[in-house]
């Protein structure tokens, strides 16, 4: 088994488990750059993924099942933005060439987004594995997912032998994450845009591991594990609510005025807050999970609410911590006559 | 004593005076007249109505006596409880991120005294929305502004013995608009397309459609109660295909809120929006003109019309959607005729 993006939180604890699998031989983990983490007893092959030096590794090691981890928004060290596209894109490219050519792989998995769904107005509350998107997303991350799907597709149809699984993830959180939105969510005071409350669903790291788990091995009997599955917790949380079980405040601005603030952060380097980034935290996404449920035939242990409540634990208190909040309004409770007028007059903001 | 969690926080005395109006009115006693249902009930918190609310929502007799501290204290830990719930983010929305907790408790209580007071709208034949599992209703659209749909919503919700929660699908519009959108979707609305309508009917939710679009809200006065196309009739197939029975529904009062005299359309092309109305007093009056006329309302839920009995098939016969959209169209433009030919004035 191959597994690209070793280098990379989630690929080295991906790495870790499944070679505890009886099943699994040989892990073979792949990345431009050395892991700063253990790999176990996984061999670690310093490849880049964009060279053709890939179908080397490949053909060297007779690898039957290649997991494809390395398509993320956000490069590794330095390079920003420009090394992200040109590993999604171009490393994907190489790979899936490589695959092709490798008559011993059987077995393709390969790590998506939802995000290719975009977000617009316009768009179904609840998107399954056939929505078409209503607009293409213009660019970024999310345009790279759908262009490594395009390539998925193409590989998909050239060599039917092989099973192929397209995993579309919702917003990875946990303890460790490094996707963008964790990124915002970290911010001690998160800009909103003025008048929308996008509907965020998120997927626990744990259950990142279990379904590529799932989808790298055999299918277990009456699931099947090759097809596209959308892959997100239960539930859906509004981001008002993030940012009051976060307790971090709000700062609603003016649409324009978000693209400003997000272009002055992404200057300072602090976060990628990008124009499809910037269209999640405007109208928002949900996915449907039932074929997840009923093909691929698992279930995530955590919802979106508990990854969430998970992750906030990791992050610690904000600046509001929903404990001192909860604690003023029951003072308030205890003031004789401000009560009444006061509970009301607070209830209309927190109903926004 | 877990009752601090269920009292109700606002105005849902009135909803659930509203419930019981229609029933055998139990306890005894001390119903609460029409005109108490609250005005202003988010923001005002009348001493009068207090201790018959707070004994109505727990349950008990007890504090009937006790004069209004008690009922107080309920109402103030009930509010409490809620705003606790609010700031720290405690609550629940749906993945349409419709917000029960919220509508129930102030989108309502706002809406309320418009649908009892100001429109005082009169609601036949809620008998025709069952009391469980989906349906679809079907409503004629008119009075510029949407306000028929909001009515509608309260109208359902108040009157109908298992409260139910009237789903409404709206114009993408809606959606693009900032705050209406959040507003919408937190009050339970989604954008009217036929996976969102399928979802929420095959999850039994009652969903309320007006399929004269903006045809219908836009037309001029001078066309007031006569239906217009139904777009294609995809409506039918949606109820079709999840088995519900579709209910129609006539709204009369709505026409003349805004009677829209004239529509720029330059200055509609301008804004990006279907339609500028120009109505008697707006835009010539600014804001003030934006008060809608306070016309006195019917809205007449018409006999289901059942869809379970044709195969799975069905859905896509062009010619059965184009007849069942018919029939639901008649039965609509006739209820609105008959309507009007009952009603005395515009206002009374």
């Amino acid at each position: 088994m191959l597994v690209t993006g070793a280098a990379r939180q989630l690929s080295g604890r991906f790495v870790r488990r499944i070679q505890r699998d009886p099943g699994v031989d040989r892990v073979i983990a792949v990345d431009a750059v050395s892991p700063g983490h253990q790999l176990g007893d996984a061999e670690f092959v310093l490849a880049d993924i964009r060279q053709s030096a890939i179908a080397r590794v490949l053909a060297e090691h007779s690898v039957d099942t290649v997991v494809h981890l390395d398509v993320s928004a956000k490069a590794l060290g330095a390079g920003g933005r420009t090394t992200a596209k040109e590993t999604n894109v171009i490393g994907t490219m190489q790979l899936l060439g490589a695959c092709q050519k490798s008559p011993s792989v059987q077995r393709l998995v390969v790590k998506s987004s939802t995000s290719v769904y975009g977000s617009a107005p316009r768009d179904p509350a609840v998107f399954t594995e056939t929505t078409p998107p209503k607009s293409l997303p213009s660019g970024g991350f999310a345009k790279d997912a759908v262009e490594v799907e395009g390539y998925v597709r193409g590989f998909a149809r050239r060599r039917p032998d092989v099973a192929v699984c397209v995993l579309r993830f919702a917003n990875i959180l946990g303890p460790d994450p490094d996707s963008p939105l964790a990124d915002y969510l970290a911010l001690p005071v998160l800009p909103t845009v003025l008048g929308y409350d996008p509907r965020l669903q998120f997927v626990h790291e744990d259950d990142v591991v279990d379904v590529l788990e799932i989808a790298a091995r055999e299918p277990r009997r009456g699931t099947l594990n090759s097809g596209t599955f959308n892959i997100a917790g239960d539930g859906v949380l509004l981001l008002s609510q993030c940012s009051r079980r976060l307790g971090r405040p709000t700062v609603p601005l003016l649409l324009p005025a978000v693209t400003w603030v997000g272009t002055a952060l992404r200057t300072v380097g602090m976060t990628d807050f990008s124009p499809e980034q910037i269209r999640l935290l405007t109208h928002g996404r949900v996915v449907s999970t039932v074929q997840m449920r009923e093909t691929l035939g698992f279930r995530p242990k955590f919802t979106t609410a508990g990854t969430f409540a998970e992750f906030a634990r990791s992050r610690g208190p904000g600046l509001l911590p929903p404990e001192r909040v909860g604690r003023a309004v029951g003072r308030l409770a205890e003031l004789p006559m401000a009560g009444g007028p006061a509970d009301t007059t607070h209830s209309t903001h927190g109903a926004r | 004593m877990a009752d601090a969690k269920v009292i109700p926080f606002d105005d849902d005395r009135s909803r659930s005076g509203a419930g019981r109006r229609r029933g055998a009115l139990p306890g005894g006693g001390r119903v609460q007249g029409p005109s108490s249902a609250g005005p202003a009930p988010v923001s005002a918190l009348p001493g009068g109505q207090v201790p018959e609310g707070a004994a109505e929502a727990a349950g008990a007799a007890q504090d009937g006596g006790k004069g209004p501290g008690s009922g107080w204290d309920r109402r103030i830990a009930g509010g409490l409880a809620f705003l606790r719930r609010r700031l720290t983010g405690d609550y629940d929305v749906d993945e349409f991120g419709y917000d029960e907790e919220l509508t129930d408790q102030v989108l309502m209580s706002v809406l309320r005294p418009l649908a009892d007071k100001y429109f005082r709208v009169e609601v036949k034949g809620i008998e025709n929305i069952p009391s469980d599992g989906g349906a679809l209703i079907v409503a004629n659209h008119s009075g510029t502004l949407p306000l028929d749909g909001l009515m509608l919503q309260v109208a359902v919700h108040d009157n109908h013995p298992a409260e139910r929660h009237l789903r409404l699908l709206a114009a993408d519009l809606v959606f693009m608009l900032p705050v209406v959108n959040e507003l919408a979707r937190k009050a339970g609305h989604t954008l009217a397309c036929a996976e969102d309508a399928e979802r929420l009917l095959q999850a039994g939710e009652v969903v309320g459609v007006m399929p004269e679009g903006f045809k219908g809200i836009g037309k001029p006065f001078s066309e007031r109660y006569k239906l217009q196309r139904f777009g294609r009739g995809g409506f039918v197939s949606t109820a079709l295909r999840a088995g519900v029975p579709i209910v129609p529904c006539s709204i009369v009062g709505a026409e003349e809120i805004y009677p829209m005299i004239g529509n720029s359309k330059t200055l509609a092309r301008v804004l990006g929006i279907p339609y500028f109305p120009v109505t008697p007093t707006f835009p010539w009056l600014g804001p003030l003109g934006m008060l809608p006329l306070p016309t006195k309302w019917t809205i007449q839920f018409g006999e289901p019309i059942p869809t379970d009995g044709y195969p799975p098939e069905a859905a896509e016969d062009p010619m059965l959607m184009f007849n069942l959209t018919d029939q639901v169209r008649e039965q609509i433009q006739h209820t609105l005729y008959k309507l009007l030919v009952q009603r005395r004035s515009v206002f009374f």
